[in-house]
């Protein structure tokens, strides 16, 4: 019974990483470089969230407007002054440049709502049992949104003309200009997409514990695990991976102690990388 | 009045010039086949048209119209499409969406368009939702094509259609071009397989180290010894 509660968490943990995971293999299949900000663009969403959560008095899941709102103008500012003018240097520049950018915004973070942790709502919620097997009500939200999103994206991603045009830049660049696709527009539509995930993630992952200023950093970890596991570039590995990832950590806990959790992502990334680098689809090179 | 006329153009891709004053024109429904050792500037002369090599001087004029330098997203609205030897599909993307992609300009209704190069390439009919990663490189090929022509283009930029195919395809490749040209599209083609390429070319010409050498008619150029041994292969 124990694993099957577990099972529970890791879905819930999943359904986290696998939201930010997606972004990050988006923005890596359609401008070519790990996008290191990603945590800390969570963190800015479940800010976000906070502030409709406080100011309005909203639940967090009514606040996630707001929240993707924060995220996105984070990326898109950091797209203008940053991403922008470095695209054409070499993307190592860029990677490192997105690593000062989680600095910026982490720390901004830090100083406007304070070091100290903060809860959407205080209080204790009542679980439903099922036999044996605890769930909150927030981790149906969770799971439950998740999926619905997962289902959009793939909407998107398979129906619609823009959606479409997202994967024929993810599959050949210069062959998407060559026929005219838009090539900065889908560019700022992939931030959009990502940014938006990533708050939801950051919302998601206050609603499982709580918010921190360093909450989505130590996510980064495992999402970039997940898109690796699923091979960089392809946001339907990036699911799987989430999942793979989000289900080993938790059921980790029985055998170690929790606070190892995060070495059983790398160590799984670690372990990829020297099976099979390409992740389980094989994903995008350079 | 010529289709498209391109007058001295000089340049390259930023370092020493690999166009140095190329001539070319091509009428209306037209097929022009560009022959030539490797190194000749064929392929950099298409891409300069498509405004993918910077034009340090000289003009190309399409449809009466200066289009020198413009950006390929305009020339692709203008109606020239081009289609590159290398990576020129979307691997990972069915058949049916490569050609939708070829549409993505496209505001009116582009059915009708579809049928037609299904039509032309029935073989693509068979296979429209199948990932063309996993397709020949014939069949990719008529991809490539199909995915130009969704435009209806006026003008059709051809880099080696037939570079790494088997004999069988190649044959089927230019018999396709052929029926391209047939719906009334110009046609300029870049070629390693001279002799069959311009055995369908109304015109050809010989480029060599950046510059015109030669041009005839198609049959004028198969004709000719001299331009047979030193460029076609004898």
């Amino acid at each position: 019974m124990e694993v099957l509660q577990l099972v529970v968490y890791g879905i819930v943990t999943g359904s986290i990483v696998a939201l930010g995971a997606i972004g990050v293999s988006l923005v890596f299949s359609i401008l070519r470089f790990a996008h290191f900000a990603h945590g800390d663009v969570m963190t800015v969403g479940a800010y976000g969230a906070l502030v409709g959560v406080t100011l309005i008095g909203v639940t967090p899941m009514v606040a996630i407007p707001v929240a993707i709102l924060f995220a996105v103008v984070a990326v898109l500012v950091a797209e203008f002054c940053l991403y922008r003018p470095l695209r054409s240097s070499h993307p190592v520049i860029l990677l490192i440049s997105s690593f000062g950018y989680a600095l910026i915004l982490r720390s901004a973070i830090q100083l406007v709502a304070g070091p100290a942790p903060q809860v959407f709502k205080s209080g204790i919620q009542i679980p439903y049992r099922f036999g044996e097997i605890v769930i909150r009500p927030d981790h149906f939200w969770i799971v439950g949104g998740t999926i619905l999103i997962i289902v959009a994206l793939h909407l998107f991603l398979s129906r619609s003309k823009f959606g479409k045009a997202m994967r024929a830049m993810s599959d050949n660049m210069d062959l998407a200009r060559i026929s005219g696709i838009p090539a900065y527009r889908m560019i700022l539509i992939t931030w959009v997409i990502a940014a938006a995930l990533a708050a939801v993630a950051g919302v998601f992952l206050g609603m499982d514990t709580r918010l921190h200023p360093v909450m989505g950093w130590r996510l980064l970890l495992p999402v970039f695990a997940a898109a690796i596991l699923g091979g960089i570039g392809r946001p339907y590995g990036a699911i799987a991976g989430g999942f793979i990832i989000g289900i080993s950590m938790e059921l980790s806990t029985m055998v170690i102690d929790p606070g190892y959790k995060h070495a059983v992502a790398f160590a799984l990334l670690v372990l990829m990388l020297i099976i099979r680098p390409t992740g389980l689809f094989r994903g995008t090179s350079l | 009045m010529a289709l498209l006329d391109a007058t001295d153009v000089t340049g390259g891709y930023g370092g020493a010039d690999i166009l140095c004053g190329l001539n070319l024109t091509l009428s209306r429904d037209e097929v022009v086949v560009i022959v030539g050792p490797n190194g000749a500037g064929k392929s950099t002369f298409m891409k300069a048209v498509f405004g993918l090599v910077n034009v340090r001087a000289g003009s190309i004029v399409y449809d009466g119209r200066d289009i020198t330098n413009n950006k390929p997203e305009d020339i692709v609205a203008r109606g020239i499409c081009y289609v590159p030897q290398e990576r020129n599909v979307f691997p990972s993307m069915s058949v049916q969406e490569n050609l939708e992609m070829g549409a993505f300009i496209r505001k009116d209704d582009w059915r009708p368009q579809m049928e037609k190069i299904y039509e032309l390439f029935p073989r693509l009919a068979e296979r429209k939702k199948q990932p063309v990663g996993q397709m020949s490189g014939g069949e990719r090929q008529m991809v490539a094509m199909g995915r130009a022509l969704m435009l209806e283009p006026k003008l059709l930029l051809l880099d080696e259609p037939t570079a790494g195919l088997s004999p069988k395809f190649i044959d089927e490749t230019f018999r396709q071009v052929k029926r391209v040209n047939a719906l009334g599209v110009g046609i300029l083609m870049v070629e390693q397989n001279a002799k069959q390429a311009l055995a369908i070319a109304d015109r050809g010409y010989v480029f060599s180290s950046g510059q015109n050498r030669f041009e005839d008619t198609g049959r004028g150029m198969l004709a000719n010894k001299e331009i047979a041994e030193m460029f076609l292969g004898g």
